[in-house]
């Protein structure tokens, strides 16, 4: 039977991208960043943690979506999606190779869990997709892992409820659970934390929400899930909408989480980053030492 | 999944997103309007759409239904004008990257700070909430 053994969340930021093409990754700005990342990478990398599939959870940022189809749930059941061409050329990384068995799977059991989903049989993927893989597995030839994208709609209002991500979660655990092949599966929630892009209060960070959110995903994602979008929208900036990803993974990881590894950093570009590892109470590893790592400005009262 | 939940009223939901300073959420009402301006801005993820594009700017707005003020907006590479004009930003970022330049220019171009003084207030922990959640509220 196919298990959700693990979520992780992480920034999608294209700076991140961008940082490892030019070799800066190491640099005062980005090395922080991605020694942050790093515990996470090498755990990936320990016997028995590397995933089969990743349903990664992400918001497409005009990419495969315009403005003529804007699907609020979509899965990608292909069995490849290239990197999308997003005004610089493509990000220069493997095609993501899906698994369209366990897709097509989530999918049918979603839809008679009363979620309407969009299938996607032919989809470019944007950094929303890629970035997150190239910080947890680095600059590969090929992905490690299956990948099944999983994008939602955060752009065009209103998105999904805090609620309806939060109970997707929960269903897209069902659905893999009732899959019969062996399957280590993860579920990434990718985006935020607090950032805002747009118009004179672009740059704004909320050091304060985002620790709350951070511990309120590991310990009461119930209340967390209640909070209304303008909550987000005043706290978090217009972009920390991109949160509510973060409570479809935390759904899929039923009751009681451990939260092995958490990552809080600002800034990267606009954003202050967040990178956690959680695993299911029941099943849980080892916590990582340390536990929780700061860094940049966040650890400025 | 059994818990009823509470209906929410769409005016107020709509509402309470003009409350928020320097803010302008990319509701149905924005998407309708820059429509055009948008589509526009997707079909620079095409190489040959950006060449001939930056060959001729004007000529090429022009192929689109685009209001003059979107179009000179677009010219003026004023992103606050282009958002005015139902601009969402990860669409208008077709544009700026077209212009080979970062998110982080673009959001640092709408807040009236230089380049420099943008990136070192993020690099200080960014934008203090303290003030600008609600326009009504004060706080």
């Amino acid at each position: 039977m196919a298990r959700v053994t693990t979520g992780i969340t992480s920034s999608h930021i294209p700076a991140l991208g961008a940082a490892m093409q030019t070799g800066t990754s190491g640099n005062d700005y980005w090395g922080p960043v991605f020694n942050g990342y790093q515990p996470i990478k090498d755990w990936l990398q320990q016997p028995g943690n590397m995933p089969d599939v990743v349903v990664l959870v992400y918001n497409d940022h005009a990419s495969a979506f315009d403005m003529n189809i804007i699907p609020t749930f979509a899965i990608g059941c292909a069995e490849k999606f290239k990197p999308a061409d997003e005004g610089w050329g493509p990000r220069p990384v493997p095609d993501v190779i899906g698994h369209p068995d366990l897709a097509w799977h989530i999918a049918q059991s979603l839809i008679l869990d009363d979620f309407d989903m969009t299938i996607m049989n032919d989809m470019d993927v944007d950094h929303g997709c890629t970035v997150p893989l190239s910080m947890m597995f680095g600059e590969v030839d090929k992905w490690p892992c299956k990948v099944i994208p999983f994008p939602v709609n955060v752009v065009t209002y209103p998105p999904p409820s805090g609620r309806r991500c939060f109970n997707l979660g929960d269903s897209i655990k069902a659905a893999v659970e009732s899959f019969p092949e062996d399957l280590n599966v993860h579920v990434w929630g990718t985006g935020g934390m607090s950032h805002q892009l747009q118009g004179p209060r672009a740059g704004l960070i909320n050091k304060e929400f985002d620790l709350n959110f951070i511990d309120k995903i590991i310990s009461d994602p119930e209340v967390l899930s209640k909070m209304p979008h303008i909550e987000y929208l005043r706290e978090a900036g217009s972009e920390g909408i991109e949160l509510v990803m973060w409570l479809i993974m935390r759904g899929a990881l039923g009751e009681k989480v451990k939260d092995l590894y958490t990552f809080y950093h600002i800034p990267a570009s606009n954003t202050a980053l967040g990178a956690l590892l959680l695993q299911p109470e029941e099943t849980a590893g080892e916590a990582l030492d340390p536990r929780r790592v700061m860094s940049g400005h966040s650890l400025t009262a | 999944m059994t818990d009823k939940k509470e209906r929410i009223d769409i005016h107020s939901y709509l509402a309470a997103f003009d409350d928020i300073p320097g803010t302008r959420v990319f509701t149905a009402k924005r998407a309708r309007q820059g429509y055009h301006l948008n589509q526009f801005a997707m079909s620079l993820m095409k190489e040959e759409n950006r060449k001939r594009f930056l060959a001729d700017e004007k000529a090429y707005l022009d192929e689109w239904d685009m209001s003059e003020a979107a179009k000179q907006a677009v010219l003026a590479r004023d992103y606050n004008a282009m958002i005015d004009e139902g601009g969402n930003v990860y669409f208008l970022s077709k544009l700026f990257s077209t212009d080979g330049k970062s998110f982080q220019f673009a959001a640092g171009s709408m807040t009236g700070m230089t380049q420099e003084e943008y990136a070192q207030m993020m690099i200080e922990g960014g934008r203090s909430p303290e003030g600008v959640r609600s326009i009504k509220g004060g706080f």
